[in-house]
């Protein structure tokens, strides 16, 4: 276990893990909802943010705010210098090979859609094949449905089993040589499922078919290495890791990026223009049109440093533990059922209760604190697997602890005493 | 803010044994109401008979706030005239979305019930859902659903 500088409650015993500790680096949790403790179990819509991230986006606004690449005065070097730091701490973080694989993106969402846009139009044709999977997010899904409509493409889907898990062997017979790329959730935002990316990339590159993961629910808590995944894109969002929101990265391999044409067009992103023609400027800025979220990258980089003092393998370890606990403890109150048990999960526990519907639940769990997701969960292809409309959703972060949990199951008590 | 003035006990009894909850055959209008921020979905039925409700009904799924406001709706409208129904679909509104300590609740009948969804404003939806959708059968009356499940 890493080294925990400045932990109030370091021991001899390194096994134990002090979400305590690290809770009281995130302001908001001080705070009452409802005139009660806030018990915050919906960090997979987003997370909070700890001190050093909200201090390293103010402090850029309070000393050196300036626009990056392209002044020679103080505060445009102290500017760039902070994002391209950035820039280096995500590389390092997710073991990229060169710091020109990583593009800030506004999220998730938009390195989608840049794959979809600029790779997918200038590499794919009328009747290519793209393998999804039946528990994407909509933003997995979406983008390339724009892309079918504007190329004819052809999207094929792997379907799920009733625990929430990718159909063993279905994701083989779906290759054909007409497939052209996979694109798949790391883990699911609405089950909690983590699939089984490493063979699958490998499954994909025997039919030298290139694949992007989204990352979005996987960053977040456990470690990543692009490298050791071999993957070709990796998309995630930084406000699902306790940075700002508005920033996100999408890594691809160097040699796919060089092949891409640009996304959008304007400033940073040319080398000259003219108008008979201009020329692109080189990775990364060819994808990075406009004045970037300069705050939210530095912040984003203060999350990484963060991340890094607890150690991604024991916020792995630990969330596992307190998944296996809400896991028990959801299993055990009468008429509630998990939706969602793949054998391999991250920390999501959506669940249905007989006879009272998820916004029901929501808003009633809310009045004694306890902050959950209730609805869709932008997955609606999951919900229509299970036949249901919506579900209730707690999802975990490292800062969370049993009596979060506890705190849940007492709510959920009082939503039984207002159906009774 | 109290749950209870939410969830009041005529909430919670509609919700579990929803009034009015079936087709009609011969409606001379039927719309569906979607709400896809939540899922909540449901079919109007609509039966006039000259200017008067002759029968209302609706069927559908969704929270406890959305099926209790459905039935309360259902149970109210039959009879009234469509002058009536458009004027309480005004007050309903108005109910739901403004704070107003003058407002004449005796008028209301049952449907006061769900004044306390004003303080959840997340849920003000769930509960307009139908109103909207029969409005929208008043206003286009011999229509049939588009699309048919």
């Amino acid at each position: 276990m890493n080294a925990r500088p400045g932990g109030l409650h370091d021991s001899a015993t390194t096994a134990a893990f002090d979400a305590p500790r690290w809770r009281r680096d995130f302001p908001i949790m001080k705070q009452r909802v409802h005139g009660k403790p806030l018990v915050y179990l919906d960090n997979a819509a987003t997370s909070q943010k700890p001190q050093a991230v909200i201090d390293a986006v103010s402090d850029y606004y309070q000393h050196y705010n300036s626009n990056v690449h392209r002044g020679v005065h103080q505060l445009s070097e102290l500017a760039t210098a902070a994002y391209e730091g950035a820039r280096e701490k995500l590389r390092q973080f997710i073991n990229a090979a060169s710091k020109q694989e990583i593009i800030f993106v506004r999220g998730t969402t938009e390195a989608i859609n840049l794959v979809a846009q600029s790779y997918g139009r200038s590499h794919l044709q009328s009747g290519d094949e793209i393998i999804l999977s039946e528990m994407e997010h909509h933003s997995n899904i979406v983008p390339w449905q724009l892309l079918r409509e504007q190329t004819g493409v052809t999207l094929k889907v792997i379907p799920i089993n009733d625990a929430g898990e990718l159909q063993p062997g279905a994701y083989e017979t779906l290759f054909s040589a007409r497939t052209r790329l996979v694109s798949l959730a790391h883990v699911s935002n609405a089950l909690g499922s983590v699939n089984p990316v490493k063979e699958m990339i490998s499954l994909a590159h025997q039919h030298n078919v290139p694949l992007l993961l989204d990352g979005a629910q996987a960053v977040p808590h456990m470690p990543v290495d692009v490298r050791d995944l071999d993957c070709d894109f990796y998309a995630f969002s930084s406000h699902k890791m306790f940075g700002p929101t508005g920033i996100g990265v999408l890594y691809a391999k160097e040699q796919i990026l060089i092949d891409m044409p640009p996304y959008q067009g304007g400033g940073e992103m040319i080398r000259t223009v003219r108008f008979n023609g201009s020329t692109w400027n080189e990775l990364p800025h060819k994808f990075e049109a406009g004045t970037p979220d300069i705050a939210a990258a530095i912040g984003l980089g203060a999350a990484v440093d963060y991340l890094e003092t607890i150690g991604m393998p024991s916020i792995r370890d630990y969330e596992r533990g307190l998944l296996e606990y809400g896991t028990q403890q959801l299993q055990s109150l009468a008429g509630v059922k998990i939706v969602g048990t793949a054998r391999h999960k991250a920390g999501v526990l959506s669940f249905v209760m007989d006879g009272v519907h998820p916004h029901d639940i929501g808003t009633i769990v809310d009045q004694q604190g306890v902050a959950i997701r209730t609805g869709h969960h932008c997955a609606m292809p999951v919900m229509e697997h299970f036949h249901i409309p919506a579900t209730a959703r707690a999802s975990l972060a490292f800062y969370n602890t049993r009596e979060d949990i506890n705190a849940l199951v007492q709510a959920l008590d009082k939503v039984r005493e207002v159906f009774r | 803010m109290d749950l209870k003035d939410l969830y009041q006990d005529v909430v919670v009894d509609h919700n579990r044994s929803p009034r009015n909850f079936r087709k009609i055959t011969d409606a001379t209008s039927v719309q569906e109401g979607f709400n896809p921020l939540c899922g909540d979905k449901l079919t109007v039925y609509l039966k006039l008979d000259g200017d008067r409700i002759s029968d209302v009904s609706f069927e559908g799924s969704g929270c406890a706030i959305s099926v209790a406001s459905a039935s309360l709706m259902t149970e109210t409208l039959k009879g009234k005239s469509v002058a009536q129904a458009e004027q309480l679909f005004e007050m309903m509104h108005t109910l739901l979305t403004v704070e107003d300590p003058k407002r004449d609740m005796e008028s209301m009948g049952k449907l006061a019930v769900l004044s306390g969804v004003r303080e959840y404003p997340s849920r003000v939806k769930c509960a307009t859902l139908c109103w909207h959708t029969l409005n929208n059968a008043l206003k286009n009356p011999d229509s049939r659903p588009v699309s048919t499940e």
